[in-house]
């Protein structure tokens, strides 16, 4: 398996708490990885780690590698814009700009320095039909996003995602503020991106990660207990742990 | 039992609904009382011509266009610098010693009362930098004193911008000017310009921070410039009631300014509620 991005021996701490504790995992390229683990294990924080998104919180501290590719994500030589430009994130709850659906895909690229129009019409088109929404919007694009259905507009935030063509995206539990129909068009979708994108993917949806990842890595109290092949880790867990929580035992 | 505690909570319930009509009993009587006194002396020419016979007749135009002209200064410094002000420490900086020091200053500006103001605005304004008396000098001090109001209504604004829209702006590549600039104003847009009008309302009324530093008694022609002294309609009413040479005589003529006045300071509340739902609109739907 070629690694896009990996993690060794990752801590984090918010102030004096230590969130997680030495944390390795690779992530393999153009595959789905999901993280499970009951609430406030820690796989949201991890995930947010990935692309530096806690940087937002003061006081919190890093320690341990985490590489995309083979640079070091956290070395003060990097920048965190080309950074997050190159992993992107779809959050838990849709989050689309109050603007036009057009301009919210646009925002992207316009953030990026693109400012050739027929470009930017072109990418918002081409992003639209990755996240299988175009048909729904196509007859609305100058309309305001805030007008689509949650389903709908958590699709756009994947477009969104999608237009700064990045080579990770991360979800942070994107289907749990969805229905069950809206969840599936989800999850279809991220079958359909992994051929051309690492996925990381946050669910507390045991049968979702089941469905749609190639691997799983289960997180409990900051720490991760089993990391393996999908079907290995649902049907075989190496640990008792693991196997209780898979089986509805806890958590 | 049931029964005291029902006639409890209708008792409580009472007092509260009279402390409520209380507030609008108060507006009611100012502006009954001002417009049945002032009512008698609006006319075209009241609006449209400066006063004569030694302020005992004639218009209030020179008040009018007095006023508007420091609401003018005053908007155009306090604005910026209170837009700005609120974003850099609601948005960047980080929250330490420095912000608190900081915010401790702007909630002690807001206290400071508006005659200190006025003689802030002599000393530094007039006399220090020499602008002398002058509507450049007045809106600065009445800006300044608007700073406060105009920083905290664009910081609630600002915190009302939900964290998702920074964290998905940023996840995309941008900056944290871009994402500022392109996302958390624009939606903060609606809150900032109607905390700002109704503090520049608020200015309109004051007469204490530009009686030494904008103001003047008296002037018969209109201002040509900022630089020029002005008459204010604030200003105005105090000189009529307390100074002028006959303050029975032109009792109509004071309330007939004060009418002027509200009506402007209302219309301006109006025109910032009007604004705010309507951009609301806008960016919600």
């Amino acid at each position: 398996m070629e690694i896009k991005m990996h993690t060794r021996g990752l801590d984090f701490f918010y102030g004096d708490f230590q969130a997680l504790y030495n944390i390795s995992i690779d992530f393999g390229i153009n595959r789905v990885t999901a993280l499970i683990g009951p609430s406030g294990c820690g796989k949201s924080t991890y995930l947010r780690c990935l692309n530096r998104m806690n940087d937002l919180i003061p006081g919190i501290k890093v320690a341990g590698e985490v590489k995309l590719d083979d640079s070091e994500i956290y070395d003060p030589s990097l920048d965190v814009v080309t950074l997050r430009r190159r992993v992107g994130m779809v959050f838990q709850k849709p989050n689309p700009f109050p603007k036009s659906i057009f301009e919210n895909i646009a925002y992207g690229l316009r953030v990026n320095g693109v400012k050739d129009k027929s470009k930017i019409t072109q990418v918002v088109e081409k992003s639209l039909k990755q996240a299988a929404i175009w048909d729904e919007v196509k007859d609305r694009l100058n309309e305001s996003a805030l007008g689509l259905s949650g389903g709908q507009q958590q699709r756009l935030c994947i477009a969104r995602a999608l237009a700064v063509d990045p080579e990770v995206l991360l979800m942070d539990e994107p289907a749990s503020a969805l229905d069950p129909i809206a969840t599936q068009k989800i999850e279809e979708l991220i079958t359909e991106l992994s051929s051309k994108l690492t996925i990381i993917i946050v669910t507390h949806n045991m049968q979702q990660a089941a469905r749609v990842s190639d691997r799983t890595a289960f997180f409990y109290m900051g720490k991760l207990i089993e990391v393996n092949d999908t079907d290995t880790l649902f049907t075989k867990p190496d640990l008792k742990q693991t196997e209780d929580y898979i089986t509805g035992r806890f958590g | 039992m049931i029964k005291q505690r029902l006639f409890a909570q209708k008792v409580n319930f009472s007092l509260l609904k009279i402390a409520a009509w209380i507030n609008g009993a108060a507006l009611a009587i100012i502006v009954y009382f001002i417009l049945s006194r002032g009512w008698r002396a609006i006319s075209w020419e009241f609006l449209t011509k400066p006063p004569t016979d030694s302020m005992t007749a004639g218009g209030i135009l020179p008040c009018i266009v007095g006023t508007f002209l420091l609401c003018l200064v005053t908007i155009l410094i306090a604005l910026p610098i209170g837009v700005a002000s609120a974003i850099y420490l609601n948005e960047y900086a980080v929250q330490g010693r420095l912000v608190r020091l900081i915010r401790l200053g702007i909630n002690n500006l807001a206290g400071v009362p508006s005659i200190v103001f006025g003689l802030f605005g002599l000393a530094f304004f007039c006399i220090v930098l020499k602008m002398g008396v002058s509507a450049l000098a007045g809106g600065l001090t009445l800006g300044i004193m608007t700073l406060p109001v105009i920083i905290g209504a664009s910081e609630e604004a600002l915190k009302s911008v939900p964290q998702t829209y920074r964290e998905a702006s940023l996840a995309m590549g941008a900056t944290q000017w871009q994402t500022i600039y392109k996302v958390v104003l624009p939606a903060a847009f609606p809150g900032i310009i109607t905390g700002s009008i109704l503090g520049l309302s608020r200015a309109a009324g004051e007469t204490a921070p530009i009686m030494y530093t904008g103001a003047v008694f008296f002037t018969p022609d209109l201002p040509g410039s900022i630089f020029d002294e002005v008459m204010a309609l604030p200003y105005h009413i105090y000189v009529l009631a307390t100074a002028g040479t006959e303050i029975e005589q032109t009792r109509h003529l004071q309330y007939g300014t004060a009418l002027v006045l509200i009506a402007l300071v209302f219309g301006m509340n109006l025109t910032a509620i009007i604004l705010r739902s309507r951009l609301r609109k806008k960016v919600r739907t």
